[in-house]
């Protein structure tokens, strides 16, 4: 594994493949992924918490990632397209890479995950919420107004008979720990890939169907 | 005050590392402007005259040492023929990326400042806060770093695969970029600006890795620097600091902004006597402080970093947020005063 993360971290895209390739004739693809790309997409996540890693190597090492998981292990078209029990959106503000990054950690993991995209109101959000009953809403937001327009929209899906789990992430909550206590979300995650451990704790995980190309 | 001093001489004294009458005081307002003048915050920010008499009203009602001519980031985005999206309650935002491909940044060429409607406007508001405040206190003009100012022009992940696979034409656009800064920067002194706050967020290890830093983030601010004329304030927008602080004070930053997660009294060891500091107060929490935990803050900043001068207490991001209150902001002052004259009361240096 620290072989992997040394490769990842200095975008030495070669040798993060060829250690893939290596996991993979070793043992079955679900269980490579368990043991050495989400442990390591967790690690680096923690040390970019830490202030160990900068963003960009979090962002570099989840697209090597992600290509080389294409690459050696194309999903089933079907898994995509199953109706995804996660949301995630980037609300009321349109910055991309919180969403971007959360979006690179459940690919690696390979949980299927809707994205409803950049700037999504509090209007359509509702709306969208209540037609797609997802059991986990996952909400990326860089500016502070939209992390504060966060309690209204807790507050509008109360009216729902189920809710779905709402975890929230991106720099406002970061710069102030108890702030999504105070929107009233559900959970909040400091670095993209913790996302995978909350969601674990919530029975959500990856994908069955697993293809694997032979090697 | 107290004294006679000015807040410019207030904060020259303790730019040169030495104790002034008290810690100088930055509120580095930007939308408060709008409240003062019962504006909504796109009108507030067309007109010049609206924010620099936001400015002056804002100084006067809280006495604080600085005006503060930062309309808003996405305004160097619309100079380079972008858009900014504005909303009721908190700064604009940048519009889209202005280059969507290899071509467009290889066919970028950067505005004239004096041809950019939004730059002279911004200019013209730096010429009123000069009129009306003249050499009483500072006026802080703000420039986005040539190696930041992509993260608008292109989006993140466009930049950050820019800087991974396609170093000429990265280099392309920091040329442009560091030739316009410059000029933006230069015309803001000459409009009035006393000194220049040189945001530059992408620098910081939260955001880059140090390898690409050394690469472009310093030698761009290198070359600002030597070519601005006037002091300059590194900041990195509450990104981290303390490991480039080294690398500020070798390129001939006077000050350097940091951040609310830092360790204030880890990073006055790194600058004492070589650059000053500006922070760092959480402006986020800011929007739910009470007065005593707004005075605690203020204790707690003035004991790490205010022994032997080289402070100036502000926010850690070089911005309080709209939803900050007066009562707020005039706790922040008051505690100023009462815990940051000069000598320093025992209780605040005992143990420092
Ligand atoms: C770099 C930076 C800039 C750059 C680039 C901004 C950009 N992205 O477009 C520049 C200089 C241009 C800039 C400008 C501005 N900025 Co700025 N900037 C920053 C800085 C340093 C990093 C922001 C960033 O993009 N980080 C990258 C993202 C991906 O990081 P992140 O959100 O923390 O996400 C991580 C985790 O939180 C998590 N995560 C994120 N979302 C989610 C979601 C889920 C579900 C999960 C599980 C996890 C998760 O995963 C990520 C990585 O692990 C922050 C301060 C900071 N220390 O973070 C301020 C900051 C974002 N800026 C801020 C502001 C206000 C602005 C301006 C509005 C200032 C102005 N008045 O013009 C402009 C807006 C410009 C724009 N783009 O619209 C504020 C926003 C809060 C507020 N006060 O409202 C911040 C937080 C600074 C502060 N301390 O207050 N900025």
């Amino acid at each position: 594994m620290e072989v992997f993360l040394q490769a990842l971290l200095s975008l030495d895209r070669e040798t993060a493949r060829r250690q893939m390739r290596l996991a993979l004739s070793d043992t079955n693809p679900a269980t490579a992924i368990e043991t050495l790309l989400i442990p390591t997409m967790e690690r680096i996540g923690a040390l970019w918490e830490q202030g160990d890693v900068a963003l960009s190597q979090v962002y570099m090492s989840g697209r090597i990632c992600e290509g080389i998981l294409d690459e050696l292990l194309p999903v089933a078209e079907t898994d995509e397209a199953d109706n995804p029990q996660t949301i995630i959106a980037v609300f009321e503000d349109s910055h991309a890479l919180g969403k971007r990054l959360v979006v690179s950690a459940l690919r690696v993991a390979r949980i299927p995950v809707q994205d409803y995209g950049l700037g999504v109101t509090l209007e359509e959000l509702v709306k969208k919420v209540r037609q797609d009953r997802p059991q986990v809403l996952l909400i990326s937001v860089l500016m502070l107004r939209s992390a504060l327009r966060v309690a209204e929209l807790v507050r509008q899906l109360e009216a729902m008979s189920e809710r779905p789990y709402i975890i929230v992430g991106g720099a406002p909550f970061l710069l102030d720990a108890q702030l999504w206590r105070q929107v009233g979300a559900d959970a909040m995650a400091a670095n993209s890939a913790e996302v995978l451990r909350l969601l674990k704790s919530l029975g959500i995980s990856a994908a069955k169907a697993e293809r694997s190309v032979p090697l | 005050m107290t004294t006679g001093n000015s807040s410019l001489q207030r904060v020259l004294t303790t730019l040169s590392h030495r104790e002034p009458d008290r810690v100088p005081l930055f509120l580095l307002l930007t939308t408060h402007g709008a409240k003062e003048l019962g504006l909504g915050i796109r009108e507030y920010f067309s007109r010049p005259e609206y924010v620099a008499e936001g400015q002056l009203r804002l100084q006067r009602k809280f006495g604080h040492d600085c005006l503060y001519a930062f309309w808003y980031a996405a305004a160097e985005l619309e100079a380079w023929g972008g858009s900014a999206i504005f909303y009721e309650d908190g700064p604009p935002n940048a519009g889209a990326p202005i280059f969507t491909s290899r071509s467009q940044i290889m066919a970028a060429r950067r505005p004239q400042v004096t041809a950019s409607p939004i730059l002279q406007n911004i200019l013209a508001s730096i010429a009123l806060m000069k009129q009306g405040v003249g050499d009483a206190a500072p006026i802080i003009g703000v420039v986005m770093s040539p190696f930041s100012l992509p993260v608008m022009q292109l989006g993140f992940e466009n930049y950050f695969t820019l800087m991974a696979d396609d170093k000429p034409a990265l280099l392309h656009l920091l040329e442009a970029n560091i030739a316009f800064c410059i000029e933006w920067a230069n015309a803001q002194l000459a409009a009035g600006a006393t000194a220049i706050c040189y945001f530059d967020p992408v620098s910081s290890p939260t955001i880059v890795a140090a390898e690409w830093y050394r690469a472009w983030g310093l030698p761009a601010s290198r070359q600002a620097q030597a070519a601005i004329k006037g002091p300059i304030a590194a900041h990195l927008a509450s990104g981290r600091v303390l490991p480039l602080i080294d690398d500020l004070v070798n390129s001939g930053m006077s000050v350097v902004g940091v951040g609310a997660l830092e360790d204030l009294r880890e990073v006055k060891a790194a600058c004492r006597d070589r650059i000053s500091i500006l922070g760092n107060l959480n402006g986020i929490a800011m929007t739910h402080w009470t007065p005593a935990e707004a005075e605690n803050a203020v204790k707690k900043a003035i004991a790490q970093a205010a022994p032997g001068g080289g402070f100036i207490l502000s926010d850690g991001h070089g911005e309080i947020p709209w939803q900050v209150s007066d009562e707020v902001l005039h706790a922040i002052v008051a505690a100023t005063r009462r815990w940051g004259t000069y000598p320093l009361q025992a209780e605040l240096t005992d143990g420092a």
